[in-house]
Formats: structure tokens, C-alpha cells, sequence
């Protein structure tokens, strides 16, 4: 007969499956990275184009050696991680670190632990926090935005330069608002008097500042976050938790000692956050998977960025953040579990009313 | 009426236009009627005729036995051709003691049990015992003897009777065409069911998605202050006991409880129309209205067919498949079950047959789970599927049960939902099995252990016993030689 016997219902499904999920996502990230292509130019598109072709060649790869169907390796989720991770380096660094990066999400930080779904910690931000430890030179050479076609925009022959020939112009490195308020700050100059050189917050949400792809731009990344929010690929309490957690903490400090502590909405305007809030730290596999779970999660990213930004030695601190809390999404699982129909919060039969005769 | 929300649940595409507009037609009678035994939850019925045997409609062909269990009548009347095993309506495809019944056309009614006159003054006994002969089981798919579910009244508090008409699963159709034309016949036989039960109230439950019903069913009811009919949200699965209580009482079943324990006693609408022509006429239930659809059967409709007919009998009458079907379901498209074949025939708890093409059952391989968590926002009952799954897949039925696996109504919208196509139900109903299966060997284990323990103490008893003989005999030979030696 045409049914397999004991094969248990539903004999229907909705729509959704994983290559359209992971499609939608990316279909999210394109108004800013097409923009983001724009402000940083040729060198840009070709890191981009390097790294998230190198991790599809990787997670083919990978597969081959594990033995998986290839048809993995076009679900979309190879070219996501690829496109956050060019996302998250400098615009203009050299086309192996973007390779490397490849190998550090893909083959270690994925397909080690098992590959699509397996996997602890997000890809993505593994492979830039070992390259931030690997090559903090590099990996912090910020520039300024030389939108194409402008006058000082880099042709498509510099573009191969920059890219392929390692050669970096000096002249146009630039810091990001958080470095710079950082380095500042360890010369002994108060934020009060640093915040002064820094690009209003009007130029930081339109993107007109230096920083990685995904950090610019703040606006366009919120409204593919709510494009994603609409197609109920990811929920709001993600990057709530993860905005609310940086804002409280950054309004709390600087309240208490302005001339240390940037304030709140300065720190959810700079660095990764919108990136790392709509984003990353939305990464399914590597996130709580409950609601609540993910409220607390993001809550934790809010605040471990918070700290590590403002006590630690990078300015920058969302992806060890996401990292950190990664590490702790099991037992976040664990322990925010929905109550069960019936049952208690503790697993327990509800209590009985005396109904009975 | 104020309703409650209730946790996750889903939209699937219902799909109920393709039938819900063709009005009940009458499956003219097949060559041959099979009546399995078992068409119900408990112990099968026990065969009263033997081959060659004529019968009328309505006859007891089949008497219930012990406590949960239902009788089985003719379904018009005719001969017994055989009684013999042939595949039974469940997705094992095992055989099943059925009396195959070759109709002669007459559809001829036997004599019947009188009429209850006047039901409301009628002791509640009375018409539980009358819809037990009757042979009434839910209607609504689960197929549980009705006559149990209206003893209720003498060992819990009720204040309720819910009338399910929710009918949320997709395809399905015949409960709204039931409600439609013969609204009347229903609210009677719920009236009567809540004089049956005791209750001062009585609630039908309709989704917003069938507004004539809604309209049929309230205007039968006007007349009847204790009935309020509710238009309740369209959301899978709103017709899942439980969560339909909650929806309209705002009550919670504790878990491992019934609804009765918090007062409500829920029965299917169709049910209600059965206890209607049991108790006003003494017709004993022969016949079911079922939903023929899905994209593969040429033309979908409502059918009033004789329990026992072929459901190969009800698609040739729907001018058979206009393709191949994918998949054949009994029930809706989200909890019904794999038909075996077509030869298996309707049974009382058959509320749809389904021809799936691929493009609606739109199965995918499955993929690794990407734990989006989508599984565990939808789930009505506060699970946990994901979690579930991982466990069951490494064959630990334990955790899984302590995730509340047992606690699932495997309503399947997880499985619906899930962007991997993982067959999640599939997986809970794999691990309810096993942990059954392992509750019964650990039962009997127990037993045995009883049962040793029991016969280790006895040979104890016996050997302490022997041995205390033999000392007593031994004192008496001592004594007797002691005696000697003195004397
Ligand atoms: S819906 Fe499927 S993919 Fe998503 S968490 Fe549940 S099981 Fe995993
Ligand atoms: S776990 Fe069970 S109750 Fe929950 S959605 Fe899945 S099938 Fe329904």
C-alpha cells in the first residue's frame, strides 16, 4: 500500500522548512550589506564575496568527508555564517583572514561538533573572536567610509590590492567610536571630553562612521531584524534582552560617574549591537530555544557586552558576549522550560479544587 | 460569552471548502457490510450470530463485554455471510474478528427498544443503560463508550456538559454538515445527555470558521435557556478536550486527571445526535456521517454511510481518485491515522477519509534540528519537543518522561511546524509505547516478585513446619527411649 505502515501523523506540514527560513534571514541582511558594500567600496564586496564563498567550499568539503548529503551544504546556513562573519571584520582586510575565518566557523567551530545544528557555540563569532586573539592588528584596521564611486573610493584595481595584495593604505585607518573612546579613556581622558570626537548618534545609526560591515548602519540592520520579527523567523525577546541589557547597564553606570561610563544609548548605537541583537545572538542553534529562555539570554549578551566593553581590553566585547552565553544556553534550557498543561511549574499535577463526590 | 486563551496551537491551511458546502448524501447500501468487533477503546464486543443467521437493521449482532466496551448492530438487514479476521482500520493492517454482513435490501428495522417517553423525568441509569445498548461511542475520532462518559455524574461534581463541535482538524467537514441540518436532533440529545449527567449547563462549542453552523445551531437552541452555543477562535488544536475546556471555562485539567474531575464532561456533537435517535426512537448507532476529501478523490463529500461499509465503497462513490494519492488517511490530516488499504471498512470513529496528494501532505526528508524553537512555542501542552526528540533519539525513554512525553495529546503540530520536517509526533508515539511496554513488564516483574516472594515463604512455612515436626518427633523418641532406659 502507499502508506508506510505505523508512520504516525500529521500527513500535512506547513510551509516552512530550513532553506527557506535560512533564505528569509539572509534576504534580511541585504539592504544593510548592500549598503555597507556601498560606503566601504571594491575591497569590501571582495572580502565578502572571499569568506562566504570559502565557508560554502568548506561545508562541502566537510560534508564530503562526514558523509552527509551535499544538499546540506545549499540549506543556506553556510552562506549565512559566511555572510556574518564578512559582516563582523574590517571592510578592508585581507582576503585570507576571511578564509581563515571560513575554516575557524565552518570545519572547527561547526562540523566538529557535528555540523548543522550540533554545533555550541555560533560559527560566526568563533571564527572573529580567534581571529581578533590571532591577528589584533589586523583584525581592528578600521576605515573610514569611502562610499563607491565617491572621489576617494578605491577603483576595482586597488580593491584587488587591498584585498589580495595585503596592501592597506595607511593613511585611511580610522578608530571605531568605542576604540576610540577606549583609548582615550586609558590616556586619562574622560568620556565627558572624548564623546565630543565622536560621530553623533544620527551619523552612527545611518552608518556614516567607521567600524566592520554589520556594525554600521544601525537602521537598516533593525529593519531587516523587523522584517524578520514580521516573518516570524525570530522573536522579539532576543534582541529585546539584548538592547535592554546593554541600555540599562550603560544608563545605570554613567549615571553614576559620567566621566567613566558612556552612556546607554551610546553603547546600543555603537559596535555590533544592533548586528549582534537582531542577528547573532538570534542564532537558532546556538540560543535557548523558549521564549523566556531567550529573553534571559539575550539579557546575559546585553550585559557581559556591557562589562566587557568597559572593563576588558577590547572595545568591542558582543561576540565574546554571545560566546559567554552560548556556553550557558543548555542550562538556560534547562531551566526555563514552559509550564506543562496541567502540571505545575515544578512538573507537579495542578491541584485538585475537592471536586470529586 | 467570555472565552480563555490557550497556549500556542497553529493555523494550518484547513481545506474544508472542498466539502463543506455538499450536503449529507446517502451511501447507497454495498454489496457487503464488515462490522469489526472492536470499533471502540476497551474490550472488544462478543458475536451473538453465527453464519447464515438473518438479521435485521438494528439487531445486537455483537454484545459488549465488561465495563468499557460497546455492542455492534446490524446496519440493515440482510444475512451473516461470515464471521472472520480481515484488516481492521488501524495502521498496524492487523486482522480483526468481523461479521460480514450481505445486505438484502429490505433495510429492514427489527424491533427496537421502546422509546424513553419522557427522558427528563427518566432515572439518569436509564439512559446511560440505553445508550450503552445502543452502542454510541465518541464520534469525534477517540471512539470511547459514551455510556461511561455519562455515569460520570454519580462519582464527580459536574456543572458542565461541552458539546465539541469545534472540529479543527483540517479536511474534516461532517460535524459542520451535521450541525447545519440537523442542529435540532443535537441539541436534543444534549439535553438529554446533561439531564443524563445532571448538569444545570450546557455549552457547544463551535469554531468561528463554520458561521451556519454557528447560526443552525443557536437557533435550535433558543428555545433552551441552559444552552449557550460559543463561537470559539479558529486555532489548532481548539477541539483537544482539554484545551476546549479550558478555552470556554478557563478551568485546567490537572494532569493524570479527567476533565470531570474540574466538573466539565465533554462529548462530540455527532455523539449527541446518536443519544437522540437512541433515546427517541431506540435506534442503536449503524451509521456515521464521514468527510471524503483531499486533492487525490475526485469529488469530495459528506457521506452517510452504514458502519461497516468499504471505504473503497465510499471513494467509488466519490467517482473514485482523480490521481494517485500519496497518502490515505482515516481522520483529519493532523491526529487521524494511515488507512491500510481500501478494503478496511467505516467504523464509528471514522470522521474523515482522506486522498492526499504529495503537494498536501508536503512530505520532506527530515534534516537536523535547527532548534529554532518554533515546536516548543506552539506546543499546547507547554512541552518541550525538541528536548523530547533528542532524548527518544538516543533511546532514553526516561528523560523523555520526565519532559512529560505522556503528558503530549500527540495533536502534531510540532511535526507541522518543524522547518526540518523532523516526524516528532512519530518519535512520541514510538517513546509512549516503549514506556508503556516497560510500565507493563515492570508491573509484571513486580508480579512475579509478588508472586515468589509469596512461594518462597511458603516452602519456608512448609520446611519450618517439617522441621519443627521433626523435632517434636525426635523429643517423643527421646523421650520414649528416655523412658525406656529409665524403666
Ligand atoms: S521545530 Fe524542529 S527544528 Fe525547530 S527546534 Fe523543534 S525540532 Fe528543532
Ligand atoms: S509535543 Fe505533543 S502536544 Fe506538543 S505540539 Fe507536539 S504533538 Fe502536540
Amino acid at each position: 500500500m502507499i502508506n508506510a505502515i505505523n508512520k504516525s501523523g500529521p500527513f500535512t506540514h506547513g510551509a516552512s522548512n530550513v532553506q527557506k527560513t535560512m533564505y528569509t534571514v539572509l534576504l534580511a541582511l541585504l539592504p544593510a550589506t548592500a549598503f555597507n558594500a556601498y560606503l566601504f567600496g571594491w575591497p569590501a564586496l571582495l572580502l565578502f564575496v572571499v569568506t562566504v564563498g570559502a565557508c560554502v567550499v568548506i561545508e562541502a568539503g566537510c560534508l564530503i568527508l562526514a558523509d552527509q548529503p551535499m544538499k546540506a551544504a545549499f540549506d543556506g546556513s553556510a552562506v549565512l555564517t559566511g555572510w556574518l562573519l564578512a559582516m563582523s571584520l574590517p571592510p578592508w582586510a585581507p582576503w585570507w583572514i576571511g578564509a581563515l575565518g571560513a575554516v575557524f566557523a565552518i570545519a572547527l567551530a561547526k562540523h566538529t561538533f557535528g555540523g548543522l545544528g550540533q554545533n555550541m557555540f555560533n560559527p560566526a563569532m568563533v571564527a572573529r573572536v580567534a581571529l581578533l586573539v590571532s591577528f589584533p592588528v589586523v583584525m581592528t584596521a578600521w576605515v573610514l567610509p569611502h562610499p563607491l564611486f565617491s572621489a576617494s573610493a578605491p577603483g576595482l584595481g586597488d580593491a584587488l590590492a587591498i584585498t589580495f595584495g595585503g596592501q592597506m593604505p595607511d593613511s585611511v585607518s580610522a578608530a571605531s567610536a568605542l576604540g576610540y573612546v577606549k583609548t582615550e579613556l586609558s590616556r586619562g581622558i574622560p568620556v565627558t571630553q572624548s564623546m565630543a570626537h565622536v560621530p553623533d548618534l544620527m551619523d552612527m545609526a545611518l552608518g556614516f562612521r567607521a567600524g566592520s560591515m554589520g556594525e554600521t548602519s544601525a537602521i537598516l540592520i533593525l529593519a531587516g531584524g523587523l522584517f524578520l520579527m514580521a516573518r516570524r523567523i525570530i522573536s522579539w525577546h532576543t534582541p529585546l534582552g539584548v538592547m535592554g541589557g546593554l541600555f540599562l547597564m550603560g544608563t545605570l553606570f554613567h549615571a553614576i560617574d559620567p566621566a567613566r561610563y558612556t552612556d546607554g544609548m551610546f553603547h546600543v548605537m555603537s559596535g555590533a549591537t544592533f548586528l549582534g541583537a537582531f542577528f547573532i545572538a538570534t542564532d537558532y542553534v546556538t540560543s535557548p530555544v523558549s521564549k523566556k529562555g531567550q529573553l534571559v539570554f539575550g539579557a546575559g549578551v546585553g550585559v557581559l557586552t556591557w562589562v566587557i566593553r568597559t572593563y576588558a581590553g577590547y572595545p568591542e566585547g558582543m561576540a565574546f558576549a554571545i560566546l559567554l552565553m552560548n556556553s550557558l544556553t543548555p542550562i538556560i534550557d534547562q531551566y526555563t522550560r514552559p509550564r506543562a498543561f496541567g502540571r505545575t511549574l515544578k512538573g507537579e499535577p495542578l491541584p485538585l479544587a475537592g471536586r470529586d463526590k | 460569552m467570555k472565552l480563555f486563551p490557550i497556549r500556542g496551537g497553529i493555523h494550518p491551511d484547513y481545506r474544508k471548502e472542498q466539502s463543506s458546502e455538499r450536503a449529507i448524501v446517502a451511501l447507497p447500501l454495498p454489496a457487503l457490510l464488515y462490522i469489526p468487533l472492536q470499533q471502540h477503546i476497551g474490550a472488544p464486543a462478543e458475536v451473538l450470530v453465527s453464519e447464515g443467521q438473518a438479521v435485521k437493521k438494528g439487531q445486537m449482532i455483537a454484545r459488549s463485554t465488561g465495563a468499557i466496551s460497546a455492542p455492534q448492530h446490524a446496519p440493515t438487514s440482510g444475512t451473516v455471510k461470515a464471521v472472520t479476521e480481515i484488516p481492521a482500520p488501524h495502521p498496524s493492517g492487523l486482522a480483526q474478528t468481523t461479521i460480514v454482513i450481505e445486505p438484502d435490501g429490505r433495510d429492514e428495522w427489527a424491533e427496537l427498544p421502546a422509546a424513553i417517553a419522557d427522558p427528563f423525568s427518566a432515572d439518569p441509569q436509564t439512559i446511560a443503560e440505553r445508550v450503552a445498548q445502543s452502542g454510541i461511542v465518541g464520534m469525534g475520532g477517540a471512539a470511547f463508550p459514551s455510556a461511561v462518559k455519562l455515569n460520570l455524574g454519580s462519582r464527580f461534581k459536574l456543572d458542565t456538559l461541552l458539546l465539541n463541535g469545534a472540529e479543527c482538524e483540517p479536511y474534516l467537514t461532517c460535524d459542520d454538515r451535521v450541525m447545519r441540518e440537523h442542529a435540532g436532533e443535537i441539541v436534543d440529545g444534549a439535553r438529554i445527555m446533561a439531564h443524563a449527567l445532571g448538569v444545570p449547563r450546557v455549552v457547544i462549542a463551535i469554531e468561528d470558521n463554520k458561521p451556519q453552523a454557528i447560526a443552525a445551531m443557536t437557533e435550535a437552541a433558543r428555545a433552551f435557556a441552559e444552552i449557550v452555543v460559543a463561537g470559539v477562535p479558529v486555532q489548532y488544536p481548539m477541539g483537544s478536550e482539554r484545551h476546549l475546556v479550558q478555552a470556554i471555562t478557563g478551568r485546567e485539567t490537572p494532569a493524570k486527571k479527567l476533565t470531570a474531575d474540574i466538573g466539565v464532561v465533554v462529548h462530540n456533537v455527532a455523539t449527541a445526535r446518536a443519544v437522540h435517535h437512541a433515546v427517541r426512537f431506540g435506534r442503536p448507532l449503524v451509521a456515521r456521517v464521514v468527510t471524503v476529501s483531499g486533492g487525490a478523490v475526485r469529488e469530495a463529500n459528506n457521506i452517510e454511510a452504514p458502519i461497516g461499509a468499504r471505504v473503497a465503497d465510499l471513494i467509488a462513490f466519490c467517482g473514485g481518485f482523480a490521481s494517485e494519492p500519496a497518502s490515505l488517511v482515516n481522520g483529519g490530516p493532523m491526529m487521524g491515522q494511515p488507512l491500510p488499504g481500501l478494503d478496511v471498512p467505516v467504523i464509528k470513529g471514522m470522521s474523515g477519509i482522506l486522498a492526499l496528494t504529495a503537494g498536501e501532505t508536503n512530505t520532506q526528508p527530515a534534516s537536523p534540528c535547527i532548534r529554532c524553537g518554533t515546536c516548543v512555542s506552539i506546543c499546547p501542552c507547554g512541552l518541550v519537543p525538541v528536548e523530547m526528540a533528542a532524548f527518544i533519539r538516543k533511546d532514553n525513554f526516561e528523560a523523555a518522561a520526565r519532559l512529560g512525553v505522556m503528558d503530549c495529546v500527540s495533536c502534531g503540530s510540532c511535526s507541522w511546524v518543524c522547518p526540518s520536517h523532523i516526524p516528532l509526533v512519530h518519535y512520541f508515539n514510538y517513546a509512549k509505547g516503549m514506556i508503556n511496554a516497560q510500565e507493563r513488564d515492570r508491573r509484571k516483574n513486580e508480579q512475579t516478585k509478588v508472586l515468589a516472594e509469596a512461594h518462597t515463604l511458603r516452602v519456608e512455612k512448609a520446611a519450618e513446619a517439617r522441621r519443627a515436626m521433626m523435632a517434636a518427633k525426635k523429643a517423643q523418641a527421646a523421650a520414649k527411649t528416655e523412658e525406656k532406659a529409665n524403666a
